[in-house]
């Protein structure tokens, strides 16, 4: 890093910086919380095999084709305000956003289901880890919800390559829970 | 000085260092009670001498947080601060109370009074009226920056050092809410005790390396607030929900133990990130400034903090490890680093810095400060590593073996004997630092045959003049 000038690798990511600080911040978060689950696991592993049958995994698969669809929106989303097509950019977000909220309403009758069930938090460490690490990445689904409106407020392309940033790692996020929580046997 | 106002700084920076004076000697005093059961035991009991040690700490470290901002703010935002009057009386506020609250301690006076008696909670055992001054206080300081910053020049260090000191004063009010449930009691302790030092202090902390960095080596502030921005978004990502770290025995649900370790560990990567920006700034630095002890301060205090905070925080950090380790000495180890290496050395540095200016003087190599900071620092670290010692054989003995409590301790004389010996040394250091800025007014040792004509020969090198 002798050359004097300014200009690092840094600046050649798409988007703001700081998105790229959160992600890497939110992966670190959540592959510690995959690496202390997969620890945990190896102390009672029939135990977990238990607890993971209590999980209804067809709706999760639901859920990660749901949001890897919504992904690819965003994506397209990405692409047309890149060209100027603003109009076509927005139903793209709405549609990746109305994705999310889709996951949301699959990830909440899946809380009613454990609720009704007296499953909580404290009632097996799977549990535990399940509710930290889903309720975890369901609060960004929130928050990416959020920030999709926000591009297609503000339609500039800085803009949708830092929003949608955001978007792709929460979906990469589930698409590396899904199998560890939900199919790891 | 270029404004006039940053006069207001040099009170604040004397009264924290008669106070940094009165902490350390209370300190030695402590460390004598470890060697010496029985020392003072009647006149001046340990507990009471431990507020006055902790106290003393937290309210010198925020008066030079004050002068801090009093000294910085004008420069950055390009005017005189709102109002002279208001700090001055802010101080006097401040001062009060602490006298208060040395009296209340030390003769237990109004033992159970709402108003005037001590409130028994570690760390915030201040008296209610105390604390209201406090209150008050942090009220008219934010009124003052606050009108300074709106009238005058944004920079990202105006506003990161505004968020801390906002955020600051807001948490306070959490040392209000003392609910009779103790579970309930602790967690909204946490949220003054731990949301400062492993959150908003760290605003302020990286914003006053921040100005200093921009200062002393003269690197463009472009850079400097792109690492600003980078230190505060992990600063807060990490330490807000790394607060779980201390839910893990005071009764609040048990996946807090998950959060806490998860979140806490990452408490390491500003502390990191500050340590790497302080050494990059030097290597990108294009100015050969003049306080070489200002720089010295301020790449110890990003190393120490590190250290400090960072690793000695991470050792005991996970709740496997807490679980033997909890309120045993390695928790003492750590403070005492981590409060000394974060906000002990960065207040050394921004007085550093200051002072000559403050006082009139011209900038010079301060080779007296410096020693200063390698006696202090190297007694702390001592000191850091006579307790971590003491806390591995303790946690051993008492938590694995299960030796009772005064047995173990008999066991760790040795250790105590030792740390006594550093902190001579970290309050020889203390006098030195305080006799440095003050007293000498030129150089004491001159520069040898190759200074000398470094000085004769390049226009830009000022160093040691």
């Amino acid at each position: 890093m002798t050359d004097t000038s300014d200009e690092s690798v840094f600046d050649q990511l798409p988007g703001d910086l700081m998105m790229w600080i959160l992600i890497v911040s939110e992966l670190l978060v959540f592959g510690a919380g995959l690496a202390a689950f997969l620890a945990v696991r190896i102390t009672d592993p029939a135990g977990f095999a238990a607890a993971q049958d209590h999980l209804h995994r067809a709706g999760a698969g639901v859920n990660t084709v749901v949001l890897v669809t919504s992904g690819y929106l965003a994506a397209r989303a990405v692409q047309a305000i890149e060209s100027g097509r603003i109009a076509a950019a927005r139903y793209n977000l709405a549609a990746a956003a109305a994705l999310g909220l889709v996951f949301l309403v699959v990830k909440a009758a899946e809380y009613a289901e454990k609720a009704a069930q007296v499953i909580g938090t404290d009632t097996h460490a799977f549990f535990t880890f399940y509710y930290l690490l889903t309720g975890f990445h369901a609060a960004h689904v929130v928050a990416g919800i959020v920030i999709l409106g926000l591009v297609a407020a503000f339609p500039k392309t800085g803009n949708a390559h830092t929003g949608v940033a955001f978007w792709h790692m929460v979906d990469l996020v589930w698409v590396l829970l899904f199998p560890v929580i939900y199919l790891l046997r | 000085m270029k404004y006039q106002t940053q006069k207001i700084a040099l009170v604040y920076f004397i009264v924290a260092m008669a106070l940094f004076a009165v902490q350390v000697s209370l300190g030695l005093i402590m460390g004598y009670i470890y060697v010496d059961g029985n020392f003072l035991s009647e006149i001046l009991p340990f507990n009471i001498v431990r507020m006055l040690h902790t106290n003393s700490l937290i309210v010198w470290l925020l008066l030079g947080f004050f002068g801090a901002a009093y000294y910085l703010l004008p420069e950055e935002t390009e005017r005189e601060m709102y109002s002279t009057k208001l700090a001055y009386l802010q101080l006097a506020i401040l001062v009060l109370g602490t006298a208060g609250v040395v009296v209340t301690y030390t003769f237990n006076l109004f033992e159970g009074s709402f108003l005037f008696g001590k409130e028994g909670r570690e760390f915030l055992e201040q008296p209610r009226w105390v604390k209201a001054g406090i209150v008050v206080a942090a009220l008219i300081f934010l009124f003052n920056v606050t009108m300074t910053v709106l009238a005058g020049k944004k920079t990202a260090i105006t506003n990161i050092l505004l968020l801390g000191l906002w955020g600051l004063s807001l948490l306070f009010l959490f040392a209000f809410v003392n609910p009779a449930n103790l579970a309930l009691d602790k967690m909204y302790w946490w949220f003054v005790v731990h949301l400062w030092v492993e959150g908003v202090w760290e605003l302020v902390m990286a914003a006053i390396l921040a100005f200093l960095m921009l200062k002393l080596t003269g690197v463009d502030r472009e850079v400097v607030e792109k690492w600003l921005y980078v230190i505060v978004a992990t600063a807060l990502f990490s330490g807000i929900l790394g607060t779980g770290h201390h839910f893990l025995w005071i009764g609040t649900p048990g996946y807090w133990a998950w959060v806490g370790d998860v979140f806490s560990s990452l408490e390491i990567v500003p502390f990191f990130a500050m340590m790497s920006f302080a050494f990059v700034m030097v290597w990108k630095g294009r100015r050969d400034h003049p306080n070489k002890a200002a720089l010295l301060w301020s790449l110890g205090c990003a190393v120490l903090a590190f250290f400090g905070a960072g690793i000695w925080g991470f050792m005991h950090t996970l709740h496997g490890v807490n679980y033997y380790t909890h309120g045993t000495q390695i928790t003492a180890a750590h403070g005492h680093l981590a409060f000394y290496g974060a906000y002990v050395c960065v207040n050394l540095a921004i007085i550093t810095y200051a002072m000559p200016v403050l006082l009139g003087r011209d900038p010079y190599n301060q080779v007296l400060n410096m020693a200063s900071f390698w006696l202090m620092s190297g007694g702390m670290v001592f000191m850091t590593f006579t307790l971590t010692f003491a806390g591995t054989v303790q946690t051993h003995l008492q938590r694995v073996l299960g030796m009772g409590f005064m047995e173990v301790q008999d066991q760790l004389w040795i250790f105590y004997a030792m740390r006594f010996g550093s902190g001579i040394a970290v309050v020889l250091g203390a006098l030195l630092f305080i006799y440095s800025v003050m007293v000498p007014r030129r150089e004491i040792v001159s520069p040898g045959p190759i200074e000398r004509d470094r000085l004769e020969r390049d226009p830009d090198h000022v160093a040691a003049e």
